[in-house]
């Protein structure tokens, strides 16, 4: 089967001489939902730039399903719908008018154009704010109007660069399911996020980047399953003055009616309960600490840091 | 899709964009230079041009016509694509066009096509002005045409390239108002350079516009300072020079590929 990417030794250096990409190996399956994930300037931007032909390659082989950047430039540009960071639409032009434009640089006659614009903007809620000019838009506006654009020429591979940067959680949520629907439907997705949660809920593979290399390149379920800790907060009916001593896991008091219980790997959640039951501690509720991949993440980038260190 | 039909379907998508883009701001874009124009057939026409009298053979305000007209083409073509690319890169909806698959030569194409519209709009709309104060007849309608286009294109571009190396708006400013007025206005607008001392004639063979307001004078009253065959060679040659210059910088992304 085609790879909907492959990056082969992908580097970047930056005419300052920052070197944002320090040899990237790279394949996201066709039909993928991919988290690309690392720190602020770990090099994301840099990658998807590159592919989305925004940003030139300082060496390197990238392919889009089977198609060579350097040979075959306006294929890959072809198949590539991007949404990113930023807002890079012109503020001034009615939101209808920006889709089409977009379908018509793709070579979409404009009353196939105009048809399937007002297919995007009516899934994406936005056929009502059509003649609006696109300044006049909320935020969250704002960003279903490039997934709009970006979805016009229907790509086999979209590229969403953190596309719910400052968006409420209700759009968030409707942006997840619709993200999910054009994944169900064959659309391969790489994801950039930093909340990582939108990442573990939606993503089946994942890839973290850090000073412009690949540390972590996995399944999401191979990777949570390899977490070697998890911490839960749990809630008391009663408030405790002092902790018993003896847990079978590492257990602390973070305020009278709350616990902290951290378990390794091999340990159990029913060996805690057991033991809490024979204390007469009892739990009203338990929530993770911090998200699963959150952990994950922090980990993998602390440890690299304390590495570095000399 | 034949690969005819996807770059034309680009090309107009963006000549389109381009058009309704300045007839959006039209109060910006085509009335000051129909108002500026009627203003100089009042000042230099009635007022002071019927106390200078016959100029080349003809009165004062059908001399200054074509010069009027081919003034407001060239500013305005200029001024359409260096602000448009401009504030594309500044917007970044220069984006737009760099992840599409359309080729450095459509871009080019589609932002110049969208200058000449431009210039050729308001250059329309200066003539109908003109038309009021002045009785001409156009002595070389081919000619004319062929003048007032090439001379749009060779501005689009030179925005075109402006544009491109602009980092902030003062540099979208800098040339039109220190290099292209002066020309335009010592590029023998409102006067023949047969009147100037020979000194400054020959410094006024220097300056490009001079050749071409005198080939659309020729073209529109049938006389000129200089050979209008000259002119339209060195239009064209402005062109191709500028046109090679503006796609490699597309092609090397200079002021919008990292």
């Amino acid at each position: 089967m085609t790879a909907a990417v492959r990056l082969q030794d992908l580097r970047k250096t930056y005419a300052n001489g920052t070197e944002a990409l320090r040899g990237i190996d790279l394949e996201v399956e066709a039909g993928d939902f991919f988290a690309l994930l690392g720190p602020n300037g770990a090099g994301k931007s840099t990658a998807i730039g590159i592919l989305a032909s925004l940003v030139r390659k300082s060496s390197g082989r990238v392919e889009v399903f089977g198609h060579d950047l350097d040979r075959e430039p306006q294929e890959v540009k072809r198949r590539i719908g991007l949404v990113p960071q930023e807002f890079n639409f012109n503020h001034w032009e009615p939101v209808e008018e920006i889709v089409i434009n977009q379908a018509g640089y793709y070579g979409i006659p404009r009353r196939v154009a105009y048809e399937k614009s007002r297919r995007v903007l009516r899934e994406l809620d936005l056929w009502s704010r059509r003649r609006a000019q696109a300044r006049s838009l909320s935020g969250g506006m704002k960003r279903r109007l490039m997934i709009a654009r970006a979805l016009v020429h229907e790509p086999p591979l979209m590229i969403l660069d953190e596309p719910t940067a400052g968006v409420d959680i209700e759009i968030r949520r409707s942006m997840w399911s619709f993200m999910q629907e054009i994944n169900r439907a064959g659309t391969t997705i790489i994801l950039t996020t930093h909340y990582l949660e939108e990442a573990e809920n939606l993503c089946r593979s994942i890839a973290i980047i850090d000073e412009g290399r690949i540390v972590e390149n996995s399944t999401m379920q191979a990777l949570l399953h390899r977490l070697h800790r998890q911490s839960f907060l749990l809630t008391l009916r009663q408030p405790l003055q002092e902790l018993p001593p003896g847990s079978p896991v590492k257990l602390t008091r973070a305020d009278p009616h709350t616990l902290e219980a951290t378990l390794e790997q091999e340990q159990t959640l029913n060996a805690l309960f057991r033991w809490l039951d024979r204390q007469g501690i009892e739990v009203l509720s338990m929530r993770n600490k911090q998200n699963r991949l959150e952990q994950f993440f922090m980990d993998r980038v602390r440890n690299r840091k304390e590495e570095a260190r000399p | 899709m034949t690969f005819h039909s996807r770059y034309w379907t680009a090309f107009y998508t963006l000549l389109i964009k381009e058009v309704l883009r300045f007839l959006r701001i039209w109060v910006q874009t085509v009335l000051p230079p129909a108002i500026t124009t009627a203003l100089y057939f009042i000042i230099f026409g009635n007022l002071i041009g019927d106390r200078i009298g016959e100029m080349d053979g003809y009165g004062y305000r059908e001399f200054i016509v074509p010069g009027l007209i081919l003034m407001a083409v060239i500013a305005n073509s200029y001024a359409n694509t260096v602000s448009s690319f401009f504030q594309a890169k500044y917007q970044r909806h220069i984006e737009e066009l760099l992840i599409s698959p359309v080729p450095n030569w459509i871009i080019l194409a589609g932002y110049v096509a969208g200058g000449v519209a431009r210039g050729l709009v308001v250059g329309a709309v200066v003539t109908g002005v003109s038309l009021f104060f002045a009785d001409v007849e156009v002595a070389h309608p081919l000619l004319t045409l062929m003048v007032v286009f090439l001379t749009s294109v060779l501005f689009a571009l030179g925005g075109f390239i402006n544009a491109v190396f602009a980092r902030n708006f003062d540099d979208i400013s800098v040339i039109p108002t220190f290099v292209l007025t002066p020309l335009t206005y010592l590029g023998g607008v409102f006067y023949s350079i047969d009147l100037l001392p020979e000194f400054w004639r020959q410094v006024s063979l220097a300056n490009p516009v001079l050749y071409m307001i005198n080939a659309f004078r020729y073209g529109i009253l049938g006389v000129s300072d200089i050979d209008p065959g000259m002119a339209l060679a060195l239009i064209l040659g402005f062109i191709l020079v500028l046109g090679a210059v503006a796609l490699w910088l597309l092609w090397k992304g200079v002021g919008i590929k990292s």
